[in-house]
């Protein structure tokens, strides 16, 4: 009760960094942050700037990218893997294609089962629940490389899951080497039509575009769903422990049943943890970087190939230092935009008129 | 390079106060379907736990299974003949135990350095007023909106251009730093009452002592989290390494362990002996998880709590 009073005496005027109880602080707390300050701004923010002069740049990795040999060119990286027609372009439109369809199905079912997952476990009572929490997680704490050669080994020709599938009379393919899409597989047809067969777009015909993950990158599909899901099950177990049960009791006095009350009680009450899980999935599953570099370098037939991947391929491996920056950058701005887009969709909307009428009880319509 | 940014557990802000709930829970679950429903659904957790946990029981067994015999027959889990020549290469013929220690070195050193200097910027900006706290908070969460595959160039030009690329250095300097750290100290520091504070004060400490004696110790939950997230993290590192080192002598576990799933040091696929590595790579992690087990899953629980 006395201490604020000590300073205001001493010395009249109370600033900060200026003596009294609180004297010194201002130097402190530079410091303090001085250390993150410092390494953010060596390993972060320098280092995109200069490589945005890189892909602006023709620096052929040879010196500094900063030396005065180094000329600015414009967007000539970024045309040569978008429109020059030529091995740049097309791989850079595969590894989209790739991309696209690894976070069209990962994802919405990972959201689907981490969901799922977190509704059961939190159905079953006290008994098990930690059980089973920690074997859904447990795959979430291995690291991509140990999980990569796990994959690698139970979706080869001899492996697990094609026994499994043999069980059932089936004949699994030769996952990690198979680059036929999934969705030609299923339809059957092998040529293809000529609309779709001519026309082009990033040098990938618009055939290629629709052939769907290969067998090969569904087999990565089906590992990030595997290693993801339980970490977001318990962002949605948290959530759906919060969620306080009177809601939903009072939804059962007025009969709603099982599903009723999860739709219209429970599943609203998500959103913002499906907003944060969506979010999570998007950005990380444009980034697939380490399963690619473990398991299959972007083969067979470049349809594990991805934008990060093929960013590093082109700087590290093929010292085109330019072309790498501007895909990497390009990968950004994907990333940037898609996040927005979701959080467009997933936006709160005014419940529109005719919703609220349906929830009036009828004969008290206003209006 | 994206998953393990995923993969880290749900960041944990505050302590966590999780008894709250379980009334109503229980309360809830007891009225909840009828015994055939209530076995159902038991016997569908269990098939998918069966899913979630076969993988791995797999790989230890197959780690002891002969060559010929882990491809003729990878789904039984007892080996007919144990071999433990897949360790045996492992250790006795193999860089495994160099890259071992590296990741070791690195890790250790990450995780120390991480928690000291992620507390201490937390501190600052939860509590310490000076001028620009806002600027460089706002900086900070700016900084984990910036995708890690974008860094991958950014980072090897700039080890370079230090005279850092292919040391120690090089691999763990950029990593000591997490920006989701600082935001999780600071929101921790935030829920412990200032009054704490205010007494060491009057009797005269200074920041430094007051951060290092009396709110650190209190940070004990939040500094758990850290410890995790940045052993698991800098554990499974593979892109950062990749892209700041060259030489064998620096190659770490993730990046050993790569470069033997696709081919080097092997002929054929010598499942037992990727499994193996792949297998020794994942103890400590596992370990570590077991440990804290309690902590994560309650972390989380306690992540979105307000």
């Amino acid at each position: 009760m006395t201490a604020p009073a000590a300073p205001r005496t001493a010395s009249a005027p109370r600033r900060r960094g200026s003596s009294g109880i609180r004297g010194g602080e201002g130097v402190a707390g530079w410091l303090f942050v001085l250390p993150v300050v410092l390494i953010l701004g060596v390993f972060l923010f320098i280092p995109v700037l200069m490589a945005l002069w890189v892909s602006f740049s023709d620096w052929n990795g040879n010196g500094s990218p900063l030396s005065p040999s180094v000329s600015f060119i414009g967007l000539q990286n970024y045309a040569d893997v978008t429109t020059s027609g030529g091995l740049a372009e097309r791989n850079f439109g595969l590894s989209l294609r790739n991309n696209a369809w690894y976070v069209l199905l990962v994802v919405p079912l990972q959201t689907a089962l981490s969901l799922l997952l977190a509704v059961l476990v939190s159905r079953a009572m006290l008994r098990g629940r930690g059980f089973f929490r920690t074997a859904y997680y447990f795959p979430s704490v291995t690291s991509s490389v140990a999980i990569t050669v796990l994959w690698l080994f139970l979706f080869s020709t001899t492996g697990v899951v094609n026994q499994i599938i043999g069980w059932f009379g089936g004949h699994g393919p030769n996952w990690f080497q198979d680059p036929r899409g999934l969705f030609h597989l299923l339809a059957g047809t092998t040529p293809g039509p000529e609309v779709l067969t001519q026309g082009k777009f990033l040098g990938v015909t618009w055939w290629e575009w629709t052939a769907g993950p290969s067998v090969a990158m569904f087999a990565f599909i089906l590992m990030a769903i595997f290693t993801t899901s339980g970490t977001f099950m318990l962002l949605f177990l948290a959530a759906l422990q919060n969620i306080g049960p009177e809601l939903a009791e009072a939804a059962m006095v007025d009969g709603a049943n099982g599903w009723q009350r999860f739709w219209r009680i429970t599943l609203p009450q998500l959103r913002p943890t499906i907003f944060t899980v969506v979010t999570l999935g998007l950005i990380g599953c444009w980034q697939v970087f380490d399963q690619i570099y473990t398991g299959t370098q972007g083969g067979p037939g470049k349809t594990t190939l991805t934008p990060a991947y093929l960013s590093y391929q082109a700087s590290f491996q093929d010292q085109k230092w330019g072309d790498g920056a501007a895909i990497a950058f390009m990968l950004f701005v994907i990333i940037i935009l898609f996040t927005l887009l979701q959080r467009w969709v997933l936006r709160d909307r005014p419940v529109s008129r005719r919703r609220i009428r349906a929830y009036q009880p009828k004969g008290v319509r206003h209006g | 390079m994206a998953e393990p940014a995923l993969r880290e557990p749900a960041v944990a802000t505050h302590p966590p106060s999780p008894p709250t709930a379980a009334p109503a829970r229980r309360h809830r679950g007891r009225r909840g379907g009828s015994l055939g429903s209530r076995i159902g659904l038991y016997a569908l957790l269990v098939v998918i736990a069966l899913v979630y946990i076969y993988p791995f029981l797999v790989q230890v067994s197959t780690s002891f299974k002969t060559e010929s015999e882990a491809a003729a027959d990878p789904l039984s889990l007892i080996p007919q003949t144990w071999s433990f020549a897949a360790y045996d290469r492992l250790f006795a013929h193999s860089d495994f135990p160099l890259w071992f220690a590296n990741s070791a070195i690195v890790t250790i050193c990450v995780t120390l350095g991480r928690v000291f200097f992620v507390s201490l910027a937390g501190y600052a900006l939860a509590r310490l007023h000076f001028r620009g706290r806002g600027v460089i908070f706002a900086l900070v969460v700016a900084v984990m909106a910036v995708p890690t595959v974008v860094l991958l160039i950014p980072k090897f030009l700039v080890l370079n251009q230090l005279g850092l690329y292919d040391s120690y250095s090089g691999m763990i300097l950029p990593l000591l730093v997490d920006a989701a750290g600082v935001f999780i100290m600071k929101n921790f520091f935030e829920s412990i009452p200032v009054s704490v504070e205010e007494q060491a004060r009057i009797d005269g400490a200074g920041s430094f002592r007051i951060f290092w004696s009396v709110v650190l110790p209190m940070a004990r939950p939040a500094l758990i989290t850290i410890v995790i997230l940045s052993f698991q993290g800098s554990w499974n590192e593979l892109a950062h390494f990749i892209v700041s080192t060259q030489s064998p002598a620096l190659t770490t576990l993730t990046k050993g362990v790569a470069g033997l799933a696709s081919g080097q040091l092997s002929q054929g696929s010598q499942y037992p002996l990727k499994l193996a590595a792949a297998l020794l790579m994942t103890i400590p992690v596992a370990v570590l998880f077991f440990i804290f087990q309690r902590r994560i899953m309650n972390t989380s629980e306690g992540a979105v709590k307000e």
